[in-house]
């Protein structure tokens, strides 16, 4: 089958001979939903970078729907739509004049772009600000405007780079929502993010990029499904003095009212209780400690265990 | 192969690279229509300038030039002046600040052919440059009566000069790294270049190695073809002119498609 997105064997040198790239392999199904995690400067600007012609790459393949860019750069071009890290519009343009250029661009009228452009503009909440020039936007309002100008050409394929960076919660929701309209409606998605919890809300598939190579891929599920600990943060009724030793459990005391268990997983909660009543500590309350997405990626990043 | 594929989706609504082409056309004449302070006046003004001084104050005393009146010698090399300036600033800046705000970005990520990019460019060059020419040679009716000898050379110099700078401009904007870098070139090259180029006088004036060294500078060209249009005298043999405008230009535009397939300046 033809995927829609297809990287093979993909290197980037940069000029000052850093090796951004070091061979990635990575696929995705049309109609995916689908996160590429990663810590700052693994690489997923520079991949990203390439799939939309703004960095030369060094060497391998991509498909983007099918179409090679390298062969068939037009028909890649166009099924693909590209929200950058940086606001990279005019500052001095009205914010409706840029979704028109952008449309014209791609060879799309002005007659034949405006109604599109008027439906994302309100749906996006631009629509009151369609006269004023784009630097006079929030920024939660311009990260928008990148939005709806990555899909005036109406791609097949959406690929956004860390889009939630700097928006308040409120409207991560919001574009949270936004996206998960637009991929039930058929578009594919891809987007980088540190923030892990957006990849486990949104998305079926992750990949996972550090210094350059991708160095896990699986669904969500699975991945988080791998995970081996999780940590269980335990609010105590009275405070304790000591860490209290529990054999084959790994156990912290970061205040003397909350105790941290780590537990594998195939071991027993019951058993962590039962030592703890024989320690005569008191749990009045438990939750698991942060994301587990985020847990997982700090093992995976870690480096020991490559 | 891709593009004409790409064109065959795209049918019901015509070529999307004539399409890309309009967009960007408009947009460059928009931006120094918008800024026409900073775009139209000081032409006008320098212009206006070069007519009482050089024209009025100083050319009363020097009589005759070339068989004409020192004034009517020199409007022809003025206005290819206000061409060449326009068009080279126009591009040079307009693609540099395009890089520079990173929203040269739109268009690399886009369909359109790197030539359509580059001609959407040169067109809003020539644009300017048609525009200003246009102003100066209305405000030069205010001191010196211009009758026409040649209108085919007139029109096809004019356009030939606004490529070829507005090509030498986006050459400039490709390599400035700094805003400084797309005022060098003017200041150091053009003008001076402009001055020696037989604006105010006639090559003939000079000794013969002078002379001789002058057919170097392509401005020579312009300035005497554009003349030969407007009042029928040249130094130089109109072939020649010719001749080395458009191969010039040709070269020019080589190296300017060149740049943007490579990435120059614009992709890492
Ligand atoms: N133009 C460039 N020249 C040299 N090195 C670069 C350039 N762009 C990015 N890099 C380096 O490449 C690495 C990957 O960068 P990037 O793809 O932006 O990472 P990410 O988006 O995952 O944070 C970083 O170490 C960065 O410093
Ligand atoms: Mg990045």
């Amino acid at each position: 089958m033809s995927y829609a997105l297809e990287i093979n064997s993909l290197k980037k040198t940069y000029d000052n001979g850093f090796e951004a790239l070091k061979g990635i392999d990575l696929t995705v199904e049309k109609g995916d939903f689908f996160a590429l995690l990663g810590p700052n400067g693994a690489g997923k600007s520079t991949t990203i970078g390439i799939l939309c012609s703004l960095v030369n790459k060094s060497s391998g393949s991509v498909k983007v729907m099918g179409y090679d860019i390298d062969h068939d750069f037009g028909m890649a071009k166009r099924h693909l739509g590209v929200v950058p890290q940086e606001f990279n519009f005019n500052q001095f343009e009205k914010t409706q004049n840029i979704l028109i250029n952008t449309a014209g661009y791609h060879g799309i009228p002005r007659a034949e772009a405006t109604p599109r452009i008027e439906h994302y503009l309100k749906r996006l909440g631009l629509w009151d600000k369609r006269d004023n020039p784009s630097r006079a936007l929030s920024g939660g309002m311009k990260r928008r405007l990148l939005i709806a100008r990555a899909l005036v050409h109406q791609p097949d394929l959406l690929i956004l780079d860390e889009p939630t960076a700097g928006v308040d919660i409120e409207l991560r929701r919001g574009m949270w929502d936004f996206l998960t309209e637009i991929n039930n409606q058929g578009t594919t998605i891809i987007l980088t993010t540190h923030y892990l919890e957006e990849a486990e809300a949104l998305c079926r598939n992750v990949s996972i990029i550090n210094h350059g190579e991708i160095i896990a891929n699986s669904s969500t599920r699975d991945l988080l499904a791998s995970l081996h600990t999780v940590t269980f943060v335990c609010d105590l009724a009275a405070p304790i003095d000591s860490v209290p030793v529990i054999e084959g459990y790994e156990c912290a005391l970061p205040d003397a009212m909350t105790l941290e268990v780590e537990v594998d997983k195939g071991q027993s909660l019951n058993e962590v209780f039962a030592a703890l009543s024989a320690h005569q500590v008191s749990v009045t309350s438990m939750r698991t400690k942060t994301n587990r997405l985020e847990e997982l990626f700090v093992s995976m990043t870690s480096g020991d265990s490559k | 192969m891709s593009l004409a594929n790409y064109e065959e989706k795209a049918t019901d609504f015509g070529n999307p690279n004539w399409v890309a082409y309009q967009t960007i056309v408009r947009t460059e004449v928009r931006r120094f229509t918008r800024i026409w302070v900073q775009t139209m006046i000081p032409p006008a003004i320098t212009m206006t300038l070069y007519f009482i001084i050089f024209g009025s104050l100083i050319g009363r005393r020097i009589g005759e030039m070339g068989g004409f009146d020192y004034m009517a010698y020199i409007v022809p090399g003025l206005i290819m002046m206000s061409v060449i300036t326009n068009s080279y600033a126009n591009v040079s800046s307009s693609f540099f600040g395009a890089k520079f705000g990173k929203f040269i970005e739109e268009m690399l990520v886009s369909p359109i052919s790197n030539q359509t990019i580059l001609l959407g460019y040169v067109t809003g060059g020539v644009a300017r440059a048609v525009f200003v020419g246009i102003i100066v040679t209305i405000l030069s009716l205010f001191f010196t009566h211009l009758a026409i000898h040649n209108i085919l050379a007139v029109v096809s110099i004019t356009l030939l000069t606004a490529v070829l700078f507005s090509l030498l401009g986006f050459i400039n904007g490709v390599y400035a790294k700094r805003f400084d870098d797309v005022s060098i070139v003017p200041t150091f090259v053009l003008t001076p270049l402009t001055y020696l180029g037989g604006v105010f006088f006639s090559i003939d004036l000079l000794p013969d190695f002078w002379a001789g060294v002058a057919q170097l500078n392509p401005i020579l060209y312009v300035v005497n073809a554009f003349r030969f249009g407007i009042l029928g005298v040249s130094d130089i043999s109109l072939g020649w002119a010719y001749g080395i405008l458009i191969s010039m230009t040709v070269v020019a535009y080589v190296i300017a498609v060149r740049l943007l397939a490579n990435g120059a300046g614009v992709r890492s």
